[in-house]
């Protein structure tokens, strides 16, 4: 699995757009990480995956309705707002 | 000097009548306003709802009117949450996370919400977008991090003591850098709910402070089951202020040679083998054991880490909180600007890394290899804690170095080497400051490790560490 990141490509993909210094050198340090990061070829694969530390098991909780925050204290921090909803550009587009 | 108080201390002069808390929050108040001007560990205090708070505080309470400093990527209603991200900025808290919920249901006062690296990424706060963090200990030094602020506002004697989140070392670290007790807890031990998600299946809140004692007292308040977060898992809390001081008699520690090797600096090794031997003087047992894995740490963390911090930030959009760039015309335009505008380099990377590593066709090749990696992190530590109690490892490879002296980040990510593979396995970790070192007296710690939900043990061996 040798590195061979496209920056640009991968930061589109992440919803992130870079200038042209920034993908630079973002492509030099991405992969230098990936280059130390290929190291974990060296392991066996017989292994189950892991997701985390612990053996965790799906916790479940009744489903009943708890309590949640107001529609007032939601909205509070929304950059833009009207009648207690949220504004935000066309979505979708003209024909 | 508020700020030089521990709890225990403060609990004494405000039951003996010497201290008010409100007077107690008056002076803090002072203390930070003029000493941390240098510091730069706190991003602001709240003086008059902290004042309301200790006009009422009840004195019976585990905490009552302790003022706590809080790491400002947890939840406190109505104050700020930046994660010190341009992102968040002007964000406000709608809600207090569970851990500031059990802190006010013992009387404690959340005050002060202190700077980090963005969104906790990164291990010498150099990653604030808002602030600048010194070391205490060494102005032209760095202070560690992600959790810098939480541990210089507690070794310069302008807080009590702080709470801090360690996704892979982000409370050890610092502690260990600013001369302070850091601890993280067992992946599960303290709910997460009102954190603010960097990689899910390994951040822990936990406390740092200027004792082993302290360290004990908070976590008694923070730990249990939370049913509003999954991962917090239903075991008792013990009393944990009773495992202090009875001295390692019997106790087995393991020396795990693989953070006894290259990468670490000479004289923090001399150093955490003295405290080895003076521990085997008072009655353990030390041995050598092996966590053969170690070495995959880093690189599996830089995958599973980026890879759950690329999903969990997919959340700052611009939409319903946080930056929104002006002039967009359309929905996706709104997505990426206000992201691109607000979100600093070293979020980006991760990010980025992590949408490669989970892109289709890299996914099984990074993803799903890291977390067999993990597996076996995780069988080493439990094939050793069959034999050991617990392990004595550096809290850090190296001294704090300068500030502003490291501009590539894989070596910055190299400096996490003792910290990385106990997130990953899931174990509870504790750093006590163990002396300084060089001739600007730069701190050092002494990390011990043990098995999971046996904090007990770590309060056991620290608090002998801490009276050697």
């Amino acid at each position: 699995m040798k590195a061979k990141i496209d920056v640009s490509y991968v930061a589109q993909l992440a919803q992130l757009e870079l200038s042209d210094e920034q993908t630079e050198l973002f492509q030099g340090q991405l992969e230098n990480i990936l280059g130390f990061i290929d190291k974990l070829t060296e392991l066996p694969i017989d292994q189950e995956p892991a997701a985390h530390g612990q053996r965790l098991s799906a916790s479940l909780r009744q489903d009943v309705v708890g309590e949640s925050l107001s529609a007032e204290a939601v909205i509070a921090n929304a950059p833009a707002e009207q009648d207690l909803q949220i504004k935000v550009p066309k979505v979708v587009a003209d024909a | 000097m508020i700020g030089q108080e521990t709890i225990v201390s403060l609990k004494q002069k405000f039951a003996s009548g010497d201290l008010t808390p409100a007077d107690c929050i008056t002076q803090l108040y002072a203390e930070i306003s003029s000493g941390d001007a240098e510091i730069g560990s706190y991003l602001n205090c709240e003086l008059d709802k902290a004042l309301e708070q200790a006009k009422n505080a009840d004195l019976s309470l585990p905490l009552g009117g302790v003022p706590i400093a809080i790491k400002d990527n947890i939840n406190t209603l109505g104050e700020t949450c930046s994660c010190a991200s341009k992102y968040l900025e002007s964000y406000r808290a709608p809600y207090n996370a569970t851990v500031i919920e059990k802190l006010l249901a013992a009387g404690a006062i959340p005050f002060g919400r202190t700077n980090l690296d963005e969104f906790a990424m990164g291990s010498a706060t150099e990653n604030s977008a808002l602030q600048v963090t010194k070391n205490p200990r060494a102005l032209d030094h760095i202070p560690g991090g992600s959790s810098g602020g939480s541990a210089a506002c507690v070794s310069a004697n302008l807080a009590v003591a702080s709470l801090g989140s360690d996704t892979g070392g982000s409370i050890r670290q610092p502690a260990s850098h600013c001369g302070v007790v850091g601890l993280k807890p067992t992946y599960g031990r303290v709910s997460r709910y009102g954190l603010v998600a960097f990689a899910s299946s390994l951040d822990q809140i936990g406390p740092m402070t200027k004792t082993v004692e302290d360290a004990a007292v908070l976590l008694e308040v923070l730990a249990g089951h939370d049913p509003r977060e999954a991962t917090s898992i239903d075991e008792p809390v013990p009393a944990y202020t009773q495992s202090l001081n009875k001295g390692v008699q019997g106790l087995k520690i393991g020396l795990p040679k693989e953070y006894f090797g290259e990468g670490i600096d000479p004289q923090i090794k001399t150093k955490i083998l003295e405290i080895a031997e003076c521990l085997k003087q008072q009655g353990a047992e030390i041995v050598e054991v092996s966590l053969p894995h170690t070495e995959y740490a880093i690189a599996t963390y830089y995958i599973l880490a980026p890879a759950e911090a690329s999903s969990n930030l997919a959340r700052f959009d611009g939409v319903r909180y946080g930056h929104r760039s002006a002039d967009v015309s359309s929905i996706d335009e709104l997505n990426v600007k206000s992201r691109s505008e607000s979100l600093g380099d070293e979020v980006k990377r991760r990010i980025i890394l992590g949408t490669y590593v989970l892109s289709s066709g890299y996914a099984d090749a990074y993803y799903e290899k890291a977390q067999k990696a993990r597996q076996l992190i995780s069988q080493d530590f439990d094939e050793v804690f069959a034999n050991v109690d617990a392990l004595l490892t550096p809290a850090v490879p190296h001294l704090p170095r300068k500030r502003g002296e490291n501009s590539d980040p894989l070596k910055d990510y190299l400096e996490d080497l003792c910290a990385i593979a106990v997130n990953l396995a899931g174990n509870c970790a504790i750093s006590v400051p163990v002396g300084t070192l060089g001739d600007k007296n730069l701190p050092i710690g002494a990390q011990i490790i043990a098995p999971h939900f046996k904090e007990e043990t770590l309060f056991q061996v620290g608090s002998a560490i801490e009276s050697l």
